[in-house]
């Protein structure tokens, strides 16, 4: 094994475990922003497709880029915006209004 | 010199990206701060698109801003217009989204690097396929699923599990050759469509009320896919952030499984809910006790305490706005009104959370399982808006009823209890409801939506006359 990839392999478990971590605070109150959170966090994929759709290698490596990026970028650009608007409907107590 | 400038620029955006995201999932534990999550990402993100720009290999922008122009013409719509009764759906299909770019990445590497691909790489890659491409598939069925363009019922068959594992080994073996010899490049497209097929397959035989487990599931997979790109690319932002979505979607569906008494294995393999065990019939001539919303509008003003129960039928029914004009006309009249959330309550993580809020329901009236239940002896209505199995009192003492031992709402501990239900038909579990033929229950029998309205209509009659 290349030392970079026992690297990679620490970085994976270590972030596993902070993501445990870290994860197991979150309130049930918030599971279903959690989990368009962490899908709009995994769609950082978008920086290996842009890589792809950018180098223009071959024809087949640049049209499989470019659908990369528009599938990542949809849940980067939707997967913020939800959660937000999701966050925005959760308060403490109702308005006193109406 | 400049290249190698650019290059450790590139690493620095990367590293704040990755602590970014970490915060960013820290200040979402607690609504104060969850927003504040929110931007945290979205700066970490931003970041790393801008450094990854900055990338000198990138020859031409043009397909790059043809993508981020489309990707977010389909994404802002989803995300702005869609009701927030379709979240699970939108959610399935974002998990879609995230395979399937983790896919078509693996492939265009696969085929850009056949030559010097060494057998790591060539393993993460296979992973990366894989798990992309039965995420993808299985994603776009819980969406349809979810949706209801698909049978929301589990279909099944004779050898169904022989049939799906057999292929998930074929699937396998080949990924292992395509390891030892990457150059069979003919084998490649057989791996990746076997693992199409066996995402379809996967999801068929699973029912709606699983969906929370198999959301979670699939929410794991799809990090775990984008980790496994990282590990082909070695960028350790992608590993940072795929193990932090496949810790989360692990976790979620660790605690759903727990919330149902089963285990994962149950629930791929399981094919529950079927009704195939031949109970119905029984017993349904027993009389149970219909009330009209007038009947529960007075018993409901006499209590002073209530504990609302809702279900996935109230989402189906759009009936959370109702439910709050409820909660809001027993509140000005002093009675003290509570939520219980089941945890698989609705088709994902969280869901009742989402809609209640959504209908301006203060999140501290909102309840976890734990601790209602010891509230439910001093409680003097539990009122059950289109929930079922998670009710049943059958699952704390019935040994031979399937969801024996599932952690329930304690309903039945309650002075009254009352079941806003269209039919006496049986929950998705296809067993008979006992908290249904108790003296104290009484059956709201409607659509849950016009039937809340009724009583609220009641209660303001009570007001003037």
């Amino acid at each position: 094994m290349t030392p970079d990839l026992m690297a990679s392999l620490y970085v994976f478990i270590l972030a596993g475990f902070v993501g445990f971590e870290v994860i197991r605070r979150v309130s049930p109150l918030l599971h279903t922003p959690l989990m368009s959170l962490t899908n709009a966090i995994s769609a950082i994929a978008v920086v290996g497709a842009i890589v792809i759709a950018g180098e223009q290698r071959s024809t087949l490596s640049t049209i499989l880029g470019t659908l990369a990026v528009i599938a990542s970028t949809t849940n980067v650009v939707g997967g913020f915006l939800i959660t937000d608007r999701m966050l925005k409907m959760f308060k403490k107590r109702g308005p006193t209004k109406r | 010199m400049s290249q190698d400038v650019i290059e450790q620029l590139i690493q620095v955006t990367y590293l704040a990206a990755a602590v970014l995201f970490v915060l960013s999932l820290r200040w979402l534990s607690a609504p104060a701060t969850a927003r504040r999550g929110v931007w945290a990402g979205e700066i970490g993100m931003l970041l790393a698109v801008v450094g990854t720009l900055l990338h000198h290999e990138i020859v031409s922008y043009q397909w790059i801003l043809v993508g981020f122009f489309l990707g977010s013409a389909i994404g802002v719509p989803m995300a702005v217009f869609m009701p927030m009764t379709a979240v699970p759906q939108r959610t399935a299909l974002s998990h879609a989204f995230g395979a399937l770019a983790a896919a078509l990445v693996g492939t265009a590497e696969y085929y850009l690097h056949t030559s010097d691909l060494s057998p790591f790489t060539m393993s993460a890659l296979a992973l990366e396929i894989l798990l992309g491409s039965l995420t993808f598939t299985g994603s776009l069925m819980a969406f349809g699923k979810l949706q209801e363009i698909l049978p929301t019922r589990p279909v099944t068959y004779k050898g169904q599990n022989v049939v799906n594992l057999s292929l998930l080994a074929v699937a396998v073996g080949l990924g292992v050759y395509l390891v030892a010899n990457p150059g069979a490049t003919l084998l490649f497209p057989l791996f990746m469509g076997l693992a199409l097929v066996f995402g379809v397959l996967l999801i068929i035989p699973i029912g709606g009320a699983d969906m929370p487990t198999v959301i979670s599931l699939l929410n794991s997979y799809a990090g775990l896919s984008a980790a496994a790109m990282g590990f082909v690319l070695e960028n350790k932002l992608l590993i940072i952030a795929g193990a932090l979505d496949g810790a989360s979607g692990f976790i979620l569906s660790v605690i759903m499984c727990k919330a149902m008494n089963r285990s994962f294995t149950n629930v791929l393999f399981g094919a529950f809910g079927q009704a195939q065990r031949g109970t119905s019939g029984k017993g349904e001539a027993r009389p149970v006790r219909s009330a009209t919303p007038e009947e529960a509008a007075a018993i409901l003003e006499a209590a002073s305490s209530v504990v609302i129960v809702p279900g996935y039928g109230m989402a189906v029914a759009q009936a959370q706005h109702k439910v709050r004009e409820l909660h809001d006309a027993l509140t000005k009249r002093g009675v003290a009104v509570k939520f219980a959330i089941h945890p698989v309550a609705g088709r994902m993580p969280g869901h009742m959370n989402v809609l209640l809020a959504e209908a301006d329901i203060p999140y501290d009236k909102l309840l976890e399982m734990d601790e209602i239940n010891p509230e439910f002896g001093q409680t003097d209505v539990a009122l059950i808006i289109g929930a079922n199995d998670v009710t049943n009192p059958a699952a704390r003492h019935d040994r031979s009823s399937p969801i024996y031992g599932m952690p329930i709402l304690d309903v039945d501990k309650a002075r009254t209890v009352m079941v806003i239900k269209r039919s006496m038909s049986a929950g998705f579990a296809g067993i008979e409801n006992e908290l249904y033929y108790l003296d104290k229950t009484m059956m709201l029998f409607g659509d849950a939506k016009s039937f809340v309205g009724n009583i609220v209509k009641a209660l303001s009659g009570g007001e003037h006359g």
